[in-house]
Protein backbone atom coordinates (compact mmCIF):
# COMPACT_ATOMS: atom_id res chain seq x y z
CA UNK A 1 0.00 0.00 0.00
CA UNK A 2 1.51 3.22 -0.64
CA UNK A 3 2.59 5.42 2.42
CA UNK A 4 2.55 9.06 2.26
CA UNK A 5 4.27 11.03 5.15
CA UNK A 6 4.14 14.84 6.08
CA UNK A 7 4.78 17.15 9.30
CA UNK A 8 0.47 17.52 9.92
CA UNK A 9 -2.17 16.05 8.29
CA UNK A 10 -4.97 18.57 8.33
CA UNK A 11 -8.73 16.18 8.01
CA UNK A 12 -10.97 18.10 6.14
CA UNK A 13 -10.75 21.17 3.71
CA UNK A 14 -13.36 23.16 5.05
CA UNK A 15 -13.01 27.06 6.86
CA UNK A 16 -11.54 25.59 9.98
CA UNK A 17 -9.14 23.10 7.60
CA UNK A 18 -8.09 25.56 5.39
CA UNK A 19 -7.08 27.99 7.51
CA UNK A 20 -5.40 25.25 10.30
CA UNK A 21 -3.27 24.34 7.36
CA UNK A 22 -2.54 27.99 5.46
CA UNK A 23 -1.34 28.80 9.13
CA UNK A 24 0.90 26.00 9.67
CA UNK A 25 2.37 26.32 6.49
CA UNK A 26 2.78 30.03 6.87
CA UNK A 27 5.27 29.29 9.26
CA UNK A 28 7.46 26.92 7.48
CA UNK A 29 5.30 23.00 8.29
CA UNK A 30 5.06 21.04 5.61
CA UNK A 31 0.81 20.45 5.48
CA UNK A 32 -1.06 17.71 3.51
CA UNK A 33 -4.84 18.36 2.75
CA UNK A 34 -7.00 14.98 2.97
CA UNK A 35 -11.17 16.19 1.48
CA UNK A 36 -13.35 13.68 1.00
CA UNK A 37 -15.53 16.03 -1.06
CA UNK A 38 -15.05 17.31 -4.48
CA UNK A 39 -14.04 20.62 -3.45
CA UNK A 40 -11.93 22.44 -1.37
CA UNK A 41 -14.19 25.32 1.37
CA UNK A 42 -16.29 22.47 2.72
CA UNK A 43 -19.99 23.70 3.30
CA UNK A 44 -19.01 27.28 2.53
CA UNK A 45 -19.14 26.90 -1.09
CA UNK A 46 -22.86 26.54 -0.69
CA UNK A 47 -23.18 29.63 0.98
CA UNK A 48 -25.19 32.22 -1.12
CA UNK A 49 -25.59 34.71 1.83
CA UNK A 50 -23.39 37.37 3.40
CA UNK A 51 -22.03 36.10 6.98
CA UNK A 52 -21.93 38.29 10.02
CA UNK A 53 -19.83 38.71 13.08
CA UNK A 54 -16.77 40.97 12.55
CA UNK A 55 -14.84 42.35 9.69
CA UNK A 56 -11.76 40.17 9.91
CA UNK A 57 -14.00 36.98 10.13
CA UNK A 58 -15.45 38.35 6.68
CA UNK A 59 -18.64 39.78 7.93
CA UNK A 60 -20.92 41.03 4.88
CA UNK A 61 -18.53 38.65 2.41
CA UNK A 62 -20.59 35.53 1.18
CA UNK A 63 -19.57 32.01 1.94
CA UNK A 64 -18.67 30.73 -1.26
CA UNK A 65 -16.74 34.07 -1.69
CA UNK A 66 -15.08 33.18 1.66
CA UNK A 67 -14.33 30.01 0.16
CA UNK A 68 -12.36 31.69 -2.21
CA UNK A 69 -10.64 33.86 -0.53
CA UNK A 70 -9.09 30.60 1.68
CA UNK A 71 -8.26 28.88 -1.57
CA UNK A 72 -6.50 31.56 -2.86
CA UNK A 73 -4.22 31.90 0.59
CA UNK A 74 -3.56 27.49 0.38
CA UNK A 75 -2.59 28.96 -2.94
CA UNK A 76 -0.17 31.08 -2.06
CA UNK A 77 1.54 28.97 0.21
CA UNK A 78 2.79 26.70 -2.74
CA UNK A 79 4.41 22.87 -2.34
CA UNK A 80 3.63 23.74 1.95
CA UNK A 81 0.48 22.15 1.17
CA UNK A 82 -0.50 19.15 -0.56
CA UNK A 83 -4.42 18.84 -1.19
CA UNK A 84 -5.66 15.42 -1.64
CA UNK A 85 -9.60 15.55 -2.80
CA UNK A 86 -11.91 12.91 -2.61
CA UNK A 87 -10.05 11.37 -0.05
CA UNK A 88 -11.72 10.18 3.15
CA UNK A 89 -9.55 9.20 6.40
CA UNK A 90 -10.88 5.94 7.40
CA UNK A 91 -9.02 4.78 10.69
CA UNK A 92 -6.48 5.96 12.84
CA UNK A 93 -4.37 3.40 14.36
CA UNK A 94 -2.86 5.02 17.34
CA UNK A 95 -0.07 2.05 17.99
CA UNK A 96 1.64 2.66 14.51
CA UNK A 97 0.19 6.49 14.56
CA UNK A 98 -0.92 6.09 10.77
CA UNK A 99 -4.07 6.26 9.47
CA UNK A 100 -5.79 5.21 6.20
CA UNK A 101 -7.16 7.13 3.84
CA UNK A 102 -9.37 6.03 0.50
CA UNK A 103 -8.86 7.84 -2.72
CA UNK A 104 -12.31 7.88 -4.32
CA UNK A 105 -14.15 4.22 -3.62
CA UNK A 106 -11.55 1.75 -4.29
CA UNK A 107 -7.92 3.00 -3.94
CA UNK A 108 -6.67 3.07 0.19
CA UNK A 109 -2.76 4.72 0.88
CA UNK A 110 -1.67 5.14 4.30
CA UNK A 111 -0.55 8.21 5.73
CA UNK A 112 2.19 8.61 8.50
CA UNK A 113 1.34 12.35 9.76
CA UNK A 114 3.85 14.04 12.59
CA UNK A 115 0.75 15.61 13.83
CA UNK A 116 -2.43 15.48 12.94
CA UNK A 117 -5.23 18.48 12.76
CA UNK A 118 -9.19 16.63 12.22
CA UNK A 119 -11.55 19.04 11.27
CA UNK A 120 -13.73 17.29 9.84
CA UNK A 121 -17.00 19.08 10.19
CA UNK A 122 -20.64 17.93 11.37
CA UNK A 123 -23.30 15.68 9.92
CA UNK A 124 -27.23 16.85 9.41
CA UNK A 125 -29.18 15.06 12.49
CA UNK A 126 -32.12 13.12 11.24
CA UNK A 127 -35.34 13.01 13.30
CA UNK A 128 -37.91 9.75 13.19
CA UNK A 129 -41.04 10.29 11.44
CA UNK A 130 -42.73 7.00 9.27
CA UNK A 131 -42.06 7.04 5.55
CA UNK A 132 -38.53 9.64 6.83
CA UNK A 133 -36.42 7.01 4.49
CA UNK A 134 -38.10 7.76 1.77
CA UNK A 135 -36.54 9.39 -1.61
CA UNK A 136 -37.61 12.97 -1.24
CA UNK A 137 -36.75 13.70 2.37
CA UNK A 138 -33.22 15.41 2.27
CA UNK A 139 -30.96 17.08 4.87
CA UNK A 140 -31.39 21.17 4.54
CA UNK A 141 -27.63 21.11 3.64
CA UNK A 142 -27.95 18.39 0.96
CA UNK A 143 -30.95 20.36 -0.37
CA UNK A 144 -28.45 23.39 -0.28
CA UNK A 145 -25.47 21.40 -2.03
CA UNK A 146 -27.82 20.59 -5.29
CA UNK A 147 -28.77 23.89 -5.64
CA UNK A 148 -26.37 26.10 -4.98
CA UNK A 149 -23.31 24.23 -6.11
CA UNK A 150 -24.23 22.16 -8.84
CA UNK A 151 -27.67 24.33 -10.18
CA UNK A 152 -30.24 21.71 -9.63
CA UNK A 153 -34.07 22.05 -9.09
CA UNK A 154 -34.26 20.11 -5.81
CA UNK A 155 -38.30 19.94 -6.09
CA UNK A 156 -41.41 22.08 -6.96
CA UNK A 157 -42.65 22.43 -3.32
CA UNK A 158 -40.66 21.82 0.00
CA UNK A 159 -41.65 21.33 3.47
CA UNK A 160 -39.22 22.29 5.94
CA UNK A 161 -38.69 21.54 9.04
CA UNK A 162 -36.93 23.53 11.61
CA UNK A 163 -36.52 27.19 11.81
CA UNK A 164 -33.25 27.43 13.40
CA UNK A 165 -30.96 29.67 10.75
CA UNK A 166 -30.33 26.79 8.36
CA UNK A 167 -34.11 26.17 7.69
CA UNK A 168 -34.66 29.77 7.57
CA UNK A 169 -31.64 30.29 4.97
CA UNK A 170 -32.08 27.43 3.05
CA UNK A 171 -35.58 28.28 2.81
CA UNK A 172 -34.79 31.75 1.45
CA UNK A 173 -32.28 30.21 -0.91
CA UNK A 174 -35.27 27.69 -2.09
CA UNK A 175 -37.11 30.94 -3.47
CA UNK A 176 -34.24 32.63 -4.58
CA UNK A 177 -33.86 29.42 -6.87
CA UNK A 178 -37.60 29.66 -7.84
CA UNK A 179 -38.63 27.14 -5.94
CA UNK A 180 -42.29 27.30 -3.78
CA UNK A 181 -42.00 26.46 0.23
CA UNK A 182 -44.73 25.40 1.16
CA UNK A 183 -44.60 26.32 5.04
CA UNK A 184 -41.55 26.22 8.14
CA UNK A 185 -42.27 23.49 10.93
CA UNK A 186 -40.98 24.35 14.15
CA UNK A 187 -41.35 22.60 17.27
CA UNK A 188 -40.66 24.96 19.83
CA UNK A 189 -42.68 27.27 20.66
CA UNK A 190 -40.18 30.43 19.18
CA UNK A 191 -37.90 30.50 16.16
CA UNK A 192 -34.32 29.30 16.19
CA UNK A 193 -32.81 31.36 14.22
CA UNK A 194 -31.69 35.43 13.66
CA UNK A 195 -34.86 37.38 13.57
CA UNK A 196 -33.41 38.57 10.53
CA UNK A 197 -33.33 35.66 8.41
CA UNK A 198 -37.35 34.67 9.52
CA UNK A 199 -38.44 38.66 8.60
CA UNK A 200 -37.01 37.75 4.84
CA UNK A 201 -38.83 34.86 4.75
CA UNK A 202 -41.94 35.94 5.93
CA UNK A 203 -41.56 38.98 3.90
CA UNK A 204 -42.11 36.79 0.75
CA UNK A 205 -45.26 35.12 2.80
CA UNK A 206 -44.06 31.52 3.65
CA UNK A 207 -45.59 30.73 7.10
CA UNK A 208 -43.55 29.44 9.84
CA UNK A 209 -45.60 27.20 12.20
CA UNK A 210 -44.49 27.37 15.38
CA UNK A 211 -45.24 24.14 17.79
CA UNK A 212 -46.14 22.25 14.87
CA UNK A 213 -44.07 18.73 13.57
CA UNK A 214 -44.56 16.53 10.79
CA UNK A 215 -45.79 13.03 11.75
CA UNK A 216 -45.29 11.36 8.55
CA UNK A 217 -44.01 11.66 5.18
CA UNK A 218 -46.73 10.21 2.12
CA UNK A 219 -45.50 8.24 -1.17
CA UNK A 220 -44.34 5.01 -1.63
CA UNK A 221 -41.19 5.60 -3.96
CA UNK A 222 -41.07 9.03 -3.42
CA UNK A 223 -42.75 11.92 -1.09
CA UNK A 224 -45.99 13.21 -2.23
CA UNK A 225 -47.05 14.73 0.61
CA UNK A 226 -46.78 15.04 4.37
CA UNK A 227 -49.08 15.12 7.26
CA UNK A 228 -48.32 17.47 10.25
CA UNK A 229 -49.25 18.43 13.68
CA UNK A 230 -49.79 20.94 16.06
CA UNK A 231 -47.56 20.01 19.00
CA UNK A 232 -49.03 20.41 22.97
CA UNK A 233 -46.97 21.65 25.61
CA UNK A 234 -44.94 18.23 26.31
CA UNK A 235 -44.40 18.15 22.71
CA UNK A 236 -47.13 15.44 22.03
CA UNK A 237 -49.44 15.78 18.73
CA UNK A 238 -52.35 17.45 19.26
CA UNK A 239 -55.64 17.56 17.11
CA UNK A 240 -56.52 15.73 13.69
CA UNK A 241 -53.43 16.20 10.96
CA UNK A 242 -53.20 18.51 8.42
CA UNK A 243 -52.21 17.22 4.68
CA UNK A 244 -49.61 19.16 3.23
CA UNK A 245 -48.71 19.17 -0.29
CA UNK A 246 -44.98 18.44 -1.26
CA UNK A 247 -42.73 16.95 -3.23
CA UNK A 248 -39.70 17.59 -0.63
CA UNK A 249 -39.30 17.29 2.78
CA UNK A 250 -35.97 19.12 3.96
CA UNK A 251 -34.76 18.18 7.69
CA UNK A 252 -33.17 21.53 9.50
CA UNK A 253 -33.14 19.80 12.83
CA UNK A 254 -29.35 20.13 13.81
CA UNK A 255 -26.28 19.34 12.72
CA UNK A 256 -23.73 16.49 14.90
CA UNK A 257 -19.85 16.93 15.09
CA UNK A 258 -18.37 13.99 12.64
CA UNK A 259 -16.02 12.87 15.73
CA UNK A 260 -15.50 9.26 14.74
CA UNK A 261 -12.09 9.80 14.07
CA UNK A 262 -11.24 11.36 17.50
CA UNK A 263 -12.51 8.65 19.12
CA UNK A 264 -10.02 6.02 17.62
CA UNK A 265 -7.47 8.42 18.18
CA UNK A 266 -8.60 8.30 22.44
CA UNK A 267 -9.29 11.53 22.95
CA UNK A 268 -10.71 12.23 25.67
CA UNK A 269 -14.26 13.02 25.08
CA UNK A 270 -17.51 14.42 26.64
CA UNK A 271 -20.94 14.70 25.67
CA UNK A 272 -21.92 18.40 25.79
CA UNK A 273 -25.95 19.19 24.48
CA UNK A 274 -24.65 22.58 23.91
CA UNK A 275 -22.34 22.11 21.88
CA UNK A 276 -24.57 19.51 20.02
CA UNK A 277 -22.97 16.15 20.57
CA UNK A 278 -19.92 14.42 21.80
CA UNK A 279 -16.79 16.59 21.79
CA UNK A 280 -13.34 16.23 22.75
CA UNK A 281 -11.29 18.06 25.90
CA UNK A 282 -9.06 20.71 24.45
CA UNK A 283 -6.61 22.92 26.01
CA UNK A 284 -6.06 26.92 24.47
CA UNK A 285 -4.88 25.25 21.87
CA UNK A 286 -7.18 23.53 20.31
CA UNK A 287 -5.19 20.49 20.93
CA UNK A 288 -6.82 17.21 22.35
CA UNK A 289 -5.64 14.73 25.15
CA UNK A 290 -3.76 12.99 21.86
CA UNK A 291 -0.29 14.95 22.39
CA UNK A 292 -0.30 14.57 18.33
CA UNK A 293 -3.40 15.11 18.04
CA UNK A 294 -5.50 18.87 17.34
CA UNK A 295 -9.16 19.47 16.53
CA UNK A 296 -10.88 22.82 14.74
CA UNK A 297 -14.17 23.67 13.80
CA UNK A 298 -17.73 22.04 14.08
CA UNK A 299 -16.00 18.78 15.07
CA UNK A 300 -15.24 20.38 18.28
CA UNK A 301 -19.07 21.65 18.82
CA UNK A 302 -21.25 22.78 16.04
CA UNK A 303 -20.98 26.90 15.82
CA UNK A 304 -20.35 28.89 13.23
CA UNK A 305 -17.82 28.92 10.23
CA UNK A 306 -16.52 32.30 11.26
CA UNK A 307 -15.59 30.66 14.65
CA UNK A 308 -14.22 27.85 12.91
CA UNK A 309 -11.71 29.20 10.84
CA UNK A 310 -10.50 31.37 13.87
CA UNK A 311 -10.29 27.57 15.60
CA UNK A 312 -8.78 26.43 12.76
CA UNK A 313 -5.58 29.11 12.70
CA UNK A 314 -4.61 28.13 16.40
CA UNK A 315 -4.54 24.56 15.58
CA UNK A 316 -2.77 24.71 13.05
CA UNK A 317 -0.20 27.05 14.41
CA UNK A 318 0.03 25.21 17.59
CA UNK A 319 0.55 21.91 15.87
CA UNK A 320 3.34 23.44 13.88
CA UNK A 321 5.09 25.00 17.17
CA UNK A 322 4.59 21.54 18.28
CA UNK A 323 7.06 20.24 16.03
CA UNK A 324 9.59 23.43 16.18
CA UNK A 325 8.75 26.37 14.01
CA UNK A 326 8.64 29.31 15.28
CA UNK A 327 5.21 31.20 16.75
CA UNK A 328 5.02 34.11 18.51
CA UNK A 329 2.86 34.22 21.19
CA UNK A 330 1.37 37.38 20.04
CA UNK A 331 -0.47 35.34 17.09
CA UNK A 332 -2.21 33.15 19.69
CA UNK A 333 -3.66 36.01 21.81
CA UNK A 334 -4.53 37.47 18.85
CA UNK A 335 -7.03 35.01 17.14
CA UNK A 336 -8.42 33.58 20.96
CA UNK A 337 -8.78 37.53 21.67
CA UNK A 338 -10.84 37.44 18.20
CA UNK A 339 -12.76 34.28 18.87
CA UNK A 340 -13.60 35.41 22.35
CA UNK A 341 -15.11 38.77 20.38
CA UNK A 342 -17.19 36.40 18.10
CA UNK A 343 -18.48 34.56 20.76
CA UNK A 344 -19.03 37.46 23.02
CA UNK A 345 -23.28 38.74 23.86
CA UNK A 346 -26.49 37.52 23.97
CA UNK A 347 -25.79 34.45 20.83
CA UNK A 348 -22.83 33.34 22.19
CA UNK A 349 -23.71 32.07 25.20
CA UNK A 350 -24.55 28.75 24.91
CA UNK A 351 -21.17 28.19 23.08
CA UNK A 352 -19.20 29.92 25.83
CA UNK A 353 -20.58 27.61 28.69
CA UNK A 354 -20.59 24.75 26.56
CA UNK A 355 -16.29 25.61 25.65
CA UNK A 356 -15.96 26.02 29.33
CA UNK A 357 -17.28 22.90 30.10
CA UNK A 358 -14.38 21.09 28.11
CA UNK A 359 -11.59 23.00 27.98
CA UNK A 360 -8.72 22.07 30.53
CA UNK A 361 -6.07 23.94 31.63
CA UNK A 362 -3.51 22.11 30.11
CA UNK A 363 -2.49 18.36 29.94
CA UNK A 364 -0.03 16.09 32.14
CA UNK A 365 3.21 15.69 31.10
CA UNK A 366 3.34 12.85 29.47
CA UNK A 367 -0.60 12.37 28.45
CA UNK B 1 -31.85 18.42 -17.12
CA UNK B 2 -33.86 20.11 -14.32
CA UNK B 3 -31.46 23.12 -13.85
CA UNK B 4 -32.24 26.38 -12.19
CA UNK B 5 -32.29 28.97 -15.17
CA UNK B 6 -31.90 32.31 -13.42
CA UNK B 7 -30.70 32.97 -10.14
CA UNK B 8 -29.75 36.69 -8.17
CA UNK B 9 -26.74 35.46 -6.71
CA UNK B 10 -24.82 32.64 -8.03
CA UNK B 11 -23.75 32.25 -11.47
CA UNK B 12 -23.52 27.89 -12.24
CA UNK B 13 -19.83 27.12 -14.43
CA UNK B 14 -20.56 23.73 -15.50
CA UNK B 15 -17.86 21.73 -17.47
CA UNK B 16 -18.70 19.41 -20.59
CA UNK B 17 -21.71 18.04 -21.21
CA UNK B 18 -21.47 14.37 -21.25
CA UNK B 19 -23.53 11.34 -21.51
CA UNK B 20 -23.94 8.25 -19.25
CA UNK B 21 -26.07 5.32 -18.81
CA UNK B 22 -28.65 5.16 -15.94
CA UNK B 23 -30.66 1.53 -15.86
CA UNK B 24 -29.98 0.85 -19.78
CA UNK B 25 -31.26 4.96 -20.19
CA UNK B 26 -29.08 7.67 -21.83
CA UNK B 27 -28.45 10.36 -19.81
CA UNK B 28 -26.76 13.54 -19.90
CA UNK B 29 -24.79 15.21 -16.87
CA UNK B 30 -21.78 17.17 -16.57
CA UNK B 31 -18.09 15.97 -16.26
CA UNK B 32 -16.71 16.02 -12.71
CA UNK B 33 -20.04 16.67 -10.91
CA UNK B 34 -21.37 14.33 -8.66
CA UNK B 35 -23.16 11.26 -10.16
CA UNK B 36 -26.45 12.07 -7.93
CA UNK B 37 -26.48 15.49 -8.98
CA UNK B 38 -26.84 14.06 -12.07
CA UNK B 39 -29.41 11.93 -12.01
CA UNK B 40 -31.86 13.98 -9.75
CA UNK B 41 -31.45 16.80 -12.59
CA UNK B 42 -32.71 13.92 -14.77
CA UNK B 43 -35.24 13.20 -12.47
CA UNK B 44 -34.19 10.42 -10.89
CA UNK B 45 -35.02 9.84 -7.46
CA UNK B 46 -34.43 6.36 -6.41
CA UNK B 47 -30.53 5.28 -5.86
CA UNK B 48 -31.08 2.14 -4.78
CA UNK B 49 -33.33 -0.59 -2.35
CA UNK B 50 -32.53 -1.39 0.88
CA UNK B 51 -31.24 -5.39 1.81
CA UNK B 52 -34.37 -6.12 4.20
CA UNK B 53 -37.27 -4.46 3.45
CA UNK B 54 -36.51 -3.50 -0.08
CA UNK B 55 -37.24 0.14 1.34
CA UNK B 56 -36.14 2.97 -1.64
CA UNK B 57 -33.25 5.21 -0.50
CA UNK B 58 -32.27 8.40 -2.38
CA UNK B 59 -30.24 11.21 -2.16
CA UNK B 60 -29.75 12.92 1.42
CA UNK B 61 -26.73 14.28 2.72
CA UNK B 62 -24.88 14.98 -0.21
CA UNK B 63 -21.40 15.04 1.88
CA UNK B 64 -20.58 11.28 1.60
CA UNK B 65 -21.37 10.43 5.25
CA UNK B 66 -24.59 8.83 4.98
CA UNK B 67 -24.95 6.28 2.46
CA UNK B 68 -28.26 6.35 1.29
CA UNK B 69 -27.20 7.05 -1.85
CA UNK B 70 -25.32 4.00 -2.91
CA UNK B 71 -25.54 2.94 -6.62
CA UNK B 72 -23.50 0.05 -8.88
CA UNK B 73 -21.03 2.46 -10.76
CA UNK B 74 -18.88 0.33 -13.54
CA UNK B 75 -19.75 -2.84 -11.64
CA UNK B 76 -18.55 -1.76 -8.82
CA UNK B 77 -21.47 -1.58 -5.84
CA UNK B 78 -22.05 0.42 -2.87
CA UNK B 79 -20.59 3.96 -4.84
CA UNK B 80 -20.72 7.31 -2.89
CA UNK B 81 -23.01 9.14 -5.62
CA UNK B 82 -23.45 12.14 -4.03
CA UNK B 83 -19.00 12.27 -3.97
CA UNK B 84 -18.56 10.51 -7.18
CA UNK B 85 -17.62 12.28 -10.15
CA UNK B 86 -19.55 11.98 -13.46
CA UNK B 87 -17.21 10.48 -16.20
CA UNK B 88 -18.44 10.16 -19.63
CA UNK B 89 -19.89 6.72 -20.68
CA UNK B 90 -20.19 5.62 -17.13
CA UNK B 91 -22.78 3.31 -16.47
CA UNK B 92 -24.80 3.77 -13.17
CA UNK B 93 -27.23 1.23 -12.08
CA UNK B 94 -30.04 0.77 -9.11
CA UNK B 95 -28.31 -0.86 -6.37
CA UNK B 96 -30.79 -3.97 -4.84
CA UNK B 97 -29.55 -4.74 -1.47
CA UNK B 98 -26.00 -4.96 -0.37
CA UNK B 99 -24.45 -5.62 -4.16
CA UNK B 100 -21.71 -8.25 -4.50
CA UNK B 101 -17.90 -7.32 -4.28
CA UNK B 102 -15.62 -8.42 -6.85
CA UNK B 103 -12.86 -9.40 -4.75
CA UNK B 104 -10.52 -10.67 -8.34
CA UNK B 105 -11.18 -8.44 -11.36
CA UNK B 106 -13.06 -11.11 -13.84
CA UNK B 107 -15.31 -12.40 -10.55
CA UNK B 108 -18.93 -12.09 -11.19
CA UNK B 109 -20.97 -9.16 -9.43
Amino acid sequence: MKELNTDILVVGGGPAGLSAAAEAAGIGANVLIAEGDLHLGGQLVKQSHKFFGSKDEFAGTRGFEIARLLRDEIARCGDRVKTMLNTTITGYYPDENVVTAMIGEEEYIRVRPKKMVVASGAQERLIPFPNNDIPGVYGAGAVQTLMNVYGVVPGKKVLMIGAGNIGLIVSYQLMQAGVEVTAILEAMPRIGGYWVHAAKVRRLGVPILLRHSIGRALGDNFVTGALINELDEKFNPTGSPEHVECDTICLAVGLTPSNELLWQAGCKMKYVPFLCGHVPLRDKNMRTSNAGVWMAGDVCGIEEASAAMIEGRIAGMSAAASLGFKVSDDNFEKYRLRLKNLRAGEVGEKIRIGVSDVTVDGWEANS
Amino acid sequence: MDLISSHPVLNFEHRAKVSFCFDGKEMEGFEGEPIAMALHANGVKIYRYTPERKRPRGFFCAIGKCSSCFMVVDGVPNVRTCVTPLKRGMKVETQSGRGAIKLFPGEGA
